[in-house]
């Protein structure tokens, strides 16, 4: 408990501190003083190669390797686990549907994908962000890798969330199957999932389905959040033919659909999100000679998302805002491995039909329903190359990746493309822009150091709703908001270091990065327009800032206690600034998170401590007020019950256990988060 | 005007298969109509004659702008008058007085000798106590008739303002009618304004170089606004006043006039503030 409490009161004393970051510094420096005096230079073992990646992994599937006990909260929904990562923050709405950002950055600076599959939300709200179509029961891991070490599967700024799909793998497994369900006393939410898989060295198939339904939720005080009910399902099927001993066919598909979902921070529900998504791939382990690893696949997703305000009381105007979201793309890619050098190569394409419309019913029942198009079908057509190259330097490492990218967007709506023209009477239907990145990452050991280093460029091309988007209305900061086709495409300078040191029983590791970004796309209030939405501010319009400086740190420890015992601990700190010194708004504040975790292979329980200090650096003129710092604990248990061949793995556990009332910065206009919450799950393994 | 053109380009084509046709093929080569794509607002019989009237997209008199192609058949043959001379004269009856309204002259149109064409801005409707008639002057043949026809103006169908009949502050009493957008779109539109002053109950002048100001806005959706409107100015080659209105969604849009003299003097209308919410001049959209 001693170094609990030492860390608290680090954390205390930082918090307030109203300029945190010379105390990082100094402690960067500290740490980096001794490397030139006593470390000794060791060459790297081949399989410590993924090191010089700074990917973090969440594992969600625990089927392979049962290791349930592992896992905080096996049913938890996706968005649970991502929020687990040390580098996501996920802004919520409500209770479902979260939207998770990396390195403080949305959807738009991130590469979002499944399995490598390019998939687009259909929400002009961000109702529906990728992470919402697929769910535990789908998922291996997430990969998240954080600025342009994101690459591979698209351009980004701030880095890319890779969703594995979990799939048997030509395993000689044979039948076997399990069920799985979960209760939670706060929003009363109730899970069942069943999963019937069969693999063996020919062939597999894997099918799991999982529902879910959750009543509203209660924040810290019985405060009822309204609004926050779900209702989900999900399907998916996954199937593998080896056609000749090095070839294979894949296939999978994933039905997801969501219906009466509450989004208390905003002011329509949804009543249907739904997407379907599918691949077929082929996959040989040898091409020309050298290549190897040869993957392609095909693929299609449809994502149609339908808002509702029906059963809201007292909405100024009724309104309908149907959006859809088709995507085809493609990717092949193949390894080569040569003496020093790992190479990489994939290319990859996709073509993306974005529509969304909104339908306004007048209270005056005889006057003719307004129509707009906010989302002017947008066809976006994109073609890139991808290449990396780790490279053995003789005792440190080096990866190398390029992504070159050519992208063409096209609105295809005549009545879009007029709409749009009020704003831009000179706007071209078509505009095309070729994006680019590259980046260098450095890996270096010293027993018991680890250097990593980078650097890296790279940029992105403004969103559908960015370039296209019209009288779009954000509740955060209550203002309608229009795209801007011409605008620049926004460019990311980066730098990144971490340095770890690792004994048998201590880790330490601490990591900065720094965004330099040129062009920065944001809203500025354009005080000539009028508002669109009853209620809101005023309009802004998408703008090219001269530029934005993105600063994130972090420091992790990890101790053993004893061997089923272990302590660890994360201090975050960021900062966001403009041109002008501004705060850019959805910076996270200091935060911090410490736990101890006890395992004994049958046996797991765990303490957590997560918390955050009262947000200093934060922006009114983007609907910010000040977060207030707030503490939260949470208690698991977990046993696994053996019958026969059969296993049962129960976990318990209780968050917010003093059932605090606090909300975080990423909370959409301030909504408070679960109160106390007890969940139970059971999940059944039949082998 | 397009639809004449058209109408013209499908004449010769038309002409030109009759003309390599069979010679057992007959048909008369005034068959083509030039006014087929219109509607027929009214046919009047007198004198051996019959005068029709025609509209592109209107199927009666409506109060507003009302833009009319007007042909004479002799009944004798069924065949068209060239260039016949015409004049018209349109009469409210009211129960106190009569009055005409703003009118055009009756022009032959380029594409066709046999078709005259103008326009008639009705300030109001007729009711059961009171009607318009038009009182129409040709000559044809060397021959002068006249005819007098009552016509029932409505309002239009979807009940919008189309005209304002008003006194200005310099005491003038002036009419200002909406020309186009007669097919408003999600889009920045052409607007179309003609402005008359009402020098006498039958005499209506064109008025020139005023300018109107436009506000357009929703009352529906707390007064939404649109950007890139332009004001409306005085054209000469079409007398009429042109501006642009950009209408951001369909639905029910009012849209807020100001009318200044030459000299920049406001006669009429407001400008919309948070207080005030529409102007006293406007004109009204349905779409």
């Amino acid at each position: 408990m001693n170094i609990f409490k030492c860390v608290h009161k680090v954390c205390t004393i930082l918090m307030e501190t109203s300029r945190p970051i010379y105390i990082w510094v100094l402690l960067l420096g500290i740490f980096i003083f001794p490397i030139n005096i006593g470390a000794q230079e060791l060459v790297l073992p081949k399989d410590s190669i993924i090191t010089i990646n700074l990917d973090e992994v969440i594992l969600i599937s625990a089927r392979k390797t049962l290791d349930y006990h592992r896992q905080p909260k096996p049913l938890s929904t996706l968005d649970e686990y991502l929020e687990s990562s040390k580098k996501v923050d996920m802004v919520k709405r409500g209770a479902y549907a979260w939207e998770p950002t990396l390195n403080n950055m949305f959807s738009e600076r991130l590469s979002v994908t499944i399995d490598g599959m390019r998939i687009f939300g259909a929400c002009t709200d961000k109702m529906d962000p990728v992470t919402s179509y697929v769910d535990v029961s789908n998922l291996s891991q997430a990969h998240i890798a954080s600025g342009q070490q994101g690459t591979e599967h698209g351009n980004t700024i701030g880095g890319a969330i890779n969703l594995e799909l979990d799939r048997g793998n030509f395993k000689e497994t044979g039948l076997y199957g399990g069920v799985e369900t979960g209760f939670e006393s706060n929003n009363q939410m109730s899970v069942v999932g069943a999963e019937l898989n069969y693999s063996n060295s020919n062939f597999y198939l894997d099918t799991d389905i999982i529902y879910r339904k959750a009543e509203n939720y209660f924040a810290g005080g019985d405060e009822e959040v309204e609004f926050s009910q779900f209702e989900k399902y999900n399907f998916s099927a996954n199937g593998g033919y080896k056609i000749a001993e090095d070839q294979a066919l894949t296939a999978s598909l994933i039905y997801d659909e969501a219906r009466d979902v509450g989004y208390p921070a905003l002011t329509m529900d949804v009543s249907l999100a739904r997407a379907i998504i599918a691949s077929v791939g082929f996959e040989q382990d040898a091409l020309w000679g050298s290549l190897s690893n040869w993957k392609s696949k095909l693929y299609f997703n449809k994502v149609t998302h339908v808002m509702d305000d029906t059963k809201r009381p007292d909405v100024p105007i009724h309104m309908d805002m149907p959006g859809w979201s088709d995507t085809y793309g493609f990717y092949s890619q193949a390894a080569l491995q040569a003496k020093k050098h790992q190479f990489l190569f994939k290319v990859d394409g996709y073509y993306n039909k974005s529509l969304a419309e909104m339908t306004m019913y007048p209270n005056d029942p005889n006057e003719l329903p307004m129509f707009m198009l906010t989302w002017p079908d947008v066809r976006t057509a994109n073609g890139g190359v991808y290449a990396e190259d780790e490279l053995d330097l003789n005792g440190s490492s080096l990866k190398i990746a390029t992504r070159m990218t050519v992208q063409n967007q096209n609105v295809a709506d005549e009545f879009g493309l007029n709409s749009l023209k009020i704003f831009y009477p000179e706007m071209e239907k078509s505009k095309t822009r070729f994006l680019k990145s590259i980046s260098g990452q450095w890996h270096k050991m010293w027993m018991p150091w680890h250097i990593n280093a980078g650097l890296s460029y790279g940029d992105r091309a403004p969103s559908v709703t960015e370039g296209y988007g019209f009288y779009l209305f954000n509740s955060f900061d209550n203002h309608d908001y229009i795209g801007d086709p011409g605008l620049a495409n926004e460019k990311s300078m980066e730098a990144n270091t971490k340095i770890s040191w690792e004994k048998s029983k201590f880790k330490l590791s601490a990591e900065a990065n720094f965004f330099h970004i040129k062009d920065y796309i944001i809203g500025e209030v354009d005080p000539s327009l009028s508002v669109m939405t009853i209620g809101a501010e005023g309009v802004k319009i998408y703008k090219n800032l001269e530029y934005a400086n993105l600063f994130n740190t972090s420091l992790d420890m990890e101790y053993a206690i004893l061997p089923e015992l272990k302590w660890s601990g994360l201090i975050s700190y960021h900062l966001g600034t403009d041109n002008n010194g501004g705060n850019i708004p959805f910076i996270s504040p200091f935060s911090y998170r410490s736990g101890f975790q006890f395992d004994n292979r049958s046996f797991s329980a765990a303490l957590r401590i997560t918390g955050s200090g009262k947000q200093v650096n934060y922006n009114p003129a983007f609907g910010e007020d000040q977060t207030q710092a707030y503490t939260v604990f949470s208690l698991t248990f977990g046993k696994t019950f053996k019958f026969n061949n059969d296993s049962m793995y129960a976990k318990f556990g209780v968050e917010n256990i003093f059932d605090e009332n606090y909300s975080t910065y990423t909370d959409w206009k301030n909504i408070p988060r679960m109160g106390r919450n007890f969940f139970l799950t059971l999940s059944y393994s039949i082998n | 005007m397009k639809t004449i053109k058209l109408g013209l380009v499908t004449l010769i084509a038309a002409i030109g298969l009759i003309s390599c046709s069979s010679d057992g093929d007959d048909t008369p080569k005034n068959e083509v109509d030039p006014l087929a794509e219109f509607n027929l607002v009214t046919n009047i019989e007198a004198n051996g004659h019959s005068l029709e009237l025609y509209s592109e997209g209107k199927t009666g008199f409506t109060t507003g702008y009302n833009e009319l192609f007007v042909r004479i058949k002799n009944n004798a043959d069924d065949t068209y008058y060239a260039n016949p001379e015409i004049t018209w004269m349109p009469v409210m009856h009211m129960m106190s007085m009569n009055h005409s309204c703003p009118t055009s002259e009756l022009s032959i149109t380029d594409d066709y000798d046999t078709v005259a064409k103008g326009y008639i801005v009705f300030q109001m409707p007729g009711n059961a106590d009171e009607f318009w008639d038009i009182t129409f002057t040709y000559e044809v043949e060397g021959q002068e008739f006249s005819v007098t026809e009552t016509v029932d103006v409505t309002a239009p169908s979807d009940g919008k303002q189309k005209v304002s009949v008003f006194m200005g502050s310099d005491d003038v009493r002036y009419v200002l009618a909406m020309v186009e957008p007669t097919d408003p779109e999600v889009a920045i539109n052409d607007i179309q304004a003609m402005l008359f002053k009402m020098e006498s109950m039958m005499s209506f002048p064109i008025v020139e170089n005023y300018s109107v100001t436009l506000d357009p806005r929703m009352p529906s959706m707390g007064n939404h606004s649109s950007p890139n409107n332009e004001d409306l100015t005085y054209d000469a080659a079409t007398k009429s006043y042109n501006g642009k209105l950009s209408l951001t969604m369909t639905g029910y849009w009012k849209l807020n006039l100001k009318l200044l003299n030459s000299t920049g003097d406001v006669l009429k209308g407001e400008d919309i503030t948070d207080e005030n919410e529409a102007s006293s001049l406007y004109f009204e959209l349905e779409f």
